[in-house]
């Protein structure tokens, strides 16, 4: 793009290295020819987050650099850059330690050192307190502290259908551990199936989007194969940014090749030649394992071109956030990978139609793709017989906070909250809050909830991305509902009116409440910020941004004096 | 070619293309409105080629720029269509029902290889093949030219040989595909509608037709003569013969507009009488022995335009002209009024219904109806006809009466040759905040107009002859020297040099400039000029 003004300034030798090993080397003209790709601005954020990793911030020379190679404003590309929480644009050491304040992180008594930033939730809630260490340099890293947790309390228990490799100890880099166990059965049936066959398993599952959202599957699959626009992408949502929230994370440490396979019937159902995992920037070990688990099935033919010479050709492309949780919206998702502000796009028209790149989009999250693998094995009538009628097979729960033995858990669909606690031995709770900052609060009196879709909405609640956070009779709910106030004031995108300054009003009246300096008008105030969040914000994030906070004051009466 | 002269597409055409190819056109800077169009298109998807010498403004937003050298279109063009046909992408159905002479043709371009032209035209042949491919390939395919073709000894051949590449690829008379010589004035192609060619009466009629002679001579009740008139470069000739003695000037400047301006002057200061009818005290109105003010026609004056699109527009006046200056229609009726010929009511709309009984293209575009739908496209036959969005869709007929014929062209390099004395090649063409002779545009300060006279140099040739930027060079060509101001340009290569022609009273570019001309278009190849450099 000419008309350019670009910076002056010129990058260090290790920044424009950087930032060409993801954008290619430029060709020198000769005067002659000259051809320019203007379809590059989506490697905008991976060249910022290579020039970041390299120099531990993102220099003006660095970001004038990519600017001049992908041809984007520089205006725009600040934007863009100064968008993401995890991009720094003022300079500061290498090592950084990013500590989590979140829920569950607070719960367990995290404290941000000197020197550390403090951070929203990092997925961790198993381990927590729980942080991130990251290391810019020649050879950049990021640690997950702790290193280890306790993720999988079931393991080793039979009977289980989305943990059940994780449960048998599979070797997570290993394709040939992965077939051993069964893998890539479902791919081969699904090719004997055709495409219309795996839509057909798929609707009859009734299996529902397990993001949050729960919309049907089948219907989203039916929806793009149909679009007769091309090509058709595959996006798996692996933003996983709901406080509490830390299943998909698990998932695809401990069975990446899962994913893939998933991910290719999907592709294969829908006419996908491209898929995208877009994941957090705060999963390191996930995006490590899932790079292998793409490399090992291309070099086996399972990803790439005429696979399994069923003469279909797919591949996956793993994108890494920036710290932004309005990108898990699947239309801020677009719009980050495509080079953008992570800003959401009206809908209609849905991703079906209009998608990532203005294309016919499948979007599903990281459990729902698993759920797929046995759909397609067994039948979407046989899978459909677990669970109830309207939420079928098993859901995954993050159980958090005031448990003995925190971890992802796997139960079947109809299951009482009271059972699930019981199995993660949760200390008598003063409140749970069920389905993470955009969930709700439930009393003690309410914990016989079967986990469904349907009681869940019938009892003014949802099961959101499966967060259970147990809040035991020391847990200070006030200093809860202030953090969650706190998150969504700081993690709105600020494009739309109600949320941009409805977050910051819910915070500054419930600051007021908690302070004892109320004017009276708080609780009107609150209600009508709730509504009008909920009926005319853009997208999920202001329309349930006071949620979890209006469920505490009506359910639980905090700050409701 | 097709009879009729204007572009064949619409602008809403090239906002729906897939593919557009500006060859020889820098209509980013010079044609900024239809760039506005194309841009939409860039926006959507659609692919942009750029064939210029410069890496000019346009040429940047590309995908594909050639940097061809000066004058060696139709090698390229030809290399083009000989890929096209040893690729098998020729567009047979439509080649053979809608065109002659494709064997001609096809003879014509067999020398023209990607290695030869590759040696020729400086551009590397995989890009010449990419042109080609894209072109073939495309669903709808705009080719655009302007003055970077036309600027030239052969300006009417290189247009056949683009032409060519069209009817090969059937890129010609359906949505989305054509052919478009972009005009540079909003009423550059009214121009031509209204007859102010020298062998056309209005609406494209040919003087030699003896039918549509006497169509006009009933309705003027006057003698057309059959045979053409000068083009305003032959007028030039004909004053040094002496067989011009005197020259009326209706909103041109030749004096600085003209190439070997030197000569140029000495001519029009040798006319018995030279009247000249301007907005502005112009450098010929200067010379002139009576000037006519005239009023502006875009705010002073009632009538029509028609755009590079065919698109007929109606004017509105909206000021009195100031002082004693006259709307343009009223001063030629006034002056028939003293030679003794009563031309009726000078209304715009009267003489504008008059044309509508002459040429049918117009027939159907009354004010209201011009009114009504916002500008009309010609041809309009009648009141109920909206006009035609695209031109030639006859041939994509099952039977094609008039068929397109190929043209078969021949290289013939620029008059002006370079070697040791004049190593270098110097361009010439605009800038996007000025306009022309700087007339119209020249009046104002701006910092846009900042080294607007310099003659840009590729940096490595400032070096080679001692040059530096921000500096002055004497630019000396075979027919003048002038002085200008140096800027370096890294849109060149070595060995190119560019000027404008915005600035004449500053440098005057056309001292350098050959009046070599196309015998069949009379325009001069300010395109091509060989210079050296001396310090000064």
């Amino acid at each position: 793009m000419p008309d350019l003004r670009l910076l002056a300034a010129e990058p260090t030798e290790a920044e424009r290295a950087a930032i060409d090993a993801v954008v290619g080397t430029a060709d020198a003209s000769d005067g002659r020819v000259v051809r320019s790709d203007r379809t590059r601005r989506h490697l905008l954020l991976p060249a910022l987050r290579a020039a970041q990793r390299r120099a531990g911030w993102v220099s003006e020379s660095a970001l004038g650099y990519a600017c001049r190679r992908l041809e984007v404003p520089p205006a725009e590309a600040y934007g863009v850059a100064s968008f993401y929480a995890l991009i720094a644009l003022e300079e500061r050491p290498a090592e950084v330690l990013h500590v989590c304040t979140d829920l569950s992180c607070r719960l367990a008594g995290a404290e941000v050192p000197e020197g550390a930033q403090p951070s929203p939730c990092l997925g961790l809630c198993e381990r927590a307190p729980a942080s991130l260490r990251t290391i810019a340099g020649e050879e950049p890293r990021e640690e997950q502290l702790p290193p280890f947790g306790p993720a999988l309390p079931q393991f080793g228990q039979p009977g289980l259908r989305l943990l059940r490799r994780i449960a048998a100890g599979l070797d997570p880099d290993s394709l040939d551990a992965y077939r051993a166990a069964g893998g890539y059965s479902s791919l081969r049936r699904a090719v004997e199936l055709g495409p219309g066959g795996v839509l057909r398993e798929v609707a009859e599952s009734k299996l529902l989007g397990r993001g949050g959202a729960a919309f049907p599957t089948g219907t989203k699959w039916e929806a793009v194969s149909k679009q007769p626009a091309r090509p058709h992408y595959l996006v798996c949502n692996a933003d996983e940014s709901e406080p509490g929230t830390f299943k998909d994370r698990v998932l695809m440490e401990g069975d990446p090749f899962a994913l893939v396979e998933a991910m290719t019937i999907a592709a294969y159902a829908t006419g996908c030649e491209h898929g995208y995992v877009y994941v957090r920037a705060e999963y390191p070990l996930a995006h490590e394992r899932l790079e292998n688990a793409f490399a090992q099935a291309r070099a086996r033919g399972l990803l790439g071109d005429d696979m399994m010479g069923a003469g279909f050709t797919f591949d996956i492309e793993l994108r890494i956030g920036a710290g932004a949780y309005v990108c898990g919206e699947e239309t801020a998702l677009f719009q980050s990978i495509e080079g953008y502000r992570g800003e959401p796009r009206n809908k209609p028209p849905f991703p079906v139609e209009v998608g990532l790149f203005g294309k016919p989009t499948v979007v599903n999250n990281v459990e729902t793709l698993f759920n797929v693998l046995d759909v397609v094995t067994e039948s979407g009538a046989a899978y459909a017989a677990t669970g109830t009628e309207a939420s079928t097979g098993t859901r995954l729960f993050c159980l958090s906070g005031h448990v003995e033995r925190p971890g992802l858990y796997e139960v079947p669909f109809g299951t009482p909250l009271q059972e699930l606690l019981d199995l993660a031995g949760a200390r008598p709770p003063k409140a749970v809050l069920l389905g993470g900052a955009a969930g709700t609060f439930l009393r003690p009196d309410q914990l016989d909830l079967p986990l469904t879709f349907e009681d869940a909405r019938a009892a003014g609640a949802t099961l959101g991305s499966g967060v259970v956070i147990v809040y035991d009779e020391s847990a200070d709910l006030v200093d809860a509902v202030l953090r969650i106030a706190e998150f969504f004031r700081d993690e709105s995108c600020g494009q739309c009116v109600p949320c941009r300054v409805g977050t910051v009003r819910q915070e500054e009246a419930l600051h007021r409440l908690a302070s004892g300096k109320a004017n009276g008008n708080e609780l009107a105030v609150l209600a009508d910020l709730s509504q009008v969040m909920r009926d005319a914000s853009i997208c999920g994030l202001g329309q349930t941004a006071a949620s979890a906070v209006e469920s505490a004051m009506l359910n639980l009466g905090v700050l409701a004096q | 070619m097709f009879g009729a002269g204007g572009g064949t597409s619409s602008y809403e055409e090239t906002r729906n293309a897939d593919l557009i190819v500006l060859w020889g056109s820098n209509a980013r800077e010079a044609h900024p409105i239809y760039f506005h169009h194309l841009l939409k298109a860039v926006n959507r998807g659609a692919k942009l080629i750029v064939v210029d010498p410069r890496r000019t403004a346009s040429a940047q937003w590309a995908d594909l720029w050639l940097g061809i050298d000066v004058g060696t279109d139709i090698p390229l063009a030809n290399a083009v269509g000989r890929e096209i046909i040893a690729a098998g992408l020729v567009n047979l159905e439509f080649v053979e029902r809608a065109t002659t002479g494709f064997d001609a043709y096809r003879e014509s371009v067999e020398p023209w290889t990607l290695a030869e032209a590759e040696r020729v035209t400086g551009v590397p042949a995989d890009a010449i093949r990419e042109l080609a491919h894209s072109y073939a390939r495309a669903d709808r395919a705009q080719l655009c030219w302007t003055l970077g073709i036309t600027e030239h000894h052969n300006a009417v051949d290189n247009v056949f040989a683009l032409i060519d590449l069209a009817l090969l690829t059937g890129h010609v008379g359906r949505y989305g595909s054509g052919l478009s010589p972009l005009r540079g004035q909003n009423n550059v192609q009214g121009g031509g509608d209204m007859g102010a060619l020298p062998n056309k009466l209005p609406g494209f009629q040919d003087v030699a037709d003896a039918a549509a002679r006497a169509r006009f001579e009933t309705a003027w009740g006057a003698t057309v003569p059959p045979e053409p008139g000068m083009h305003l470069s032959d007028m030039f000739h004909a004053m040094e013969r002496g067989a011009l003695k005197t020259l009326y000037v209706i909103g041109e400047n030749p004096a600085q507009s003209e190439a070997d301006q030197k000569h140029a002057v000495g001519l029009l200061e040798g006319l018995d009488q030279l009247v000249v009818q301007d907005i502005f005290l112009t450098k010929t109105a200067q010379l002139a022995d009576v000037v006519l003010p005239a009023a502006a026609g875009w705010a002073e004056s009632e009538g029509t335009v028609t755009s590079s699109e065919r698109r007929v527009q109606r004017m509105r006046k909206a000021l009195e002209p100031p002082g004693e200056a006259r709307d343009d229609v009223w001063i030629v009726y006034e002056l028939g009024k003293r030679l003794g010929v009563d031309l009726g009511s000078p209304r715009a709309e009267d003489v504008w219904n008059e044309l509508r009984t002459l040429s049918p293209m117009h027939a159907g575009m009354s004010y209201a109806h011009l009114e009504e739908l916002g500008g009309i496209q010609w041809p309009c036959w009648d009141e109920t006809h909206p006009g035609e969005q695209f031109l030639h869709a006859r041939l994509w007929d099952p039977v094609v009466e008039v068929r397109a014929p190929f043209q078969a062209v021949v290289h013939d390099p620029p008059v002006d040759v370079l070697d040791d004395d004049f190593p270098i090649r110097l361009t010439t063409g605009r800038r996007l905040e000025s306009f022309n002779t700087g007339v119209q545009s020249g009046g104002f300060d701006s910092p846009l107009h900042r080294d607007g006279s310099a003659i840009r140099l590729a940096p490595a040739d400032g070096a080679r002859y001692g040059v530096a930027d921000g500096g002055r060079v004497r630019v000396v060509s075979r027919r003048g020297a002038i002085e200008a101001p140096v800027r370096y340009d890294d849109t060149l290569r070595p060995g190119l040099a560019f000027m404008n022609l915005h600035f004449p009273d500053e440098v005057e570019t056309n001292v350098l400039t050959i009046d070599a001309q196309d015998p069949k278009s009379g325009t001069a190849e300010f395109k091509a000029t060989a210079i050296r450099l001396e310090t000064v």
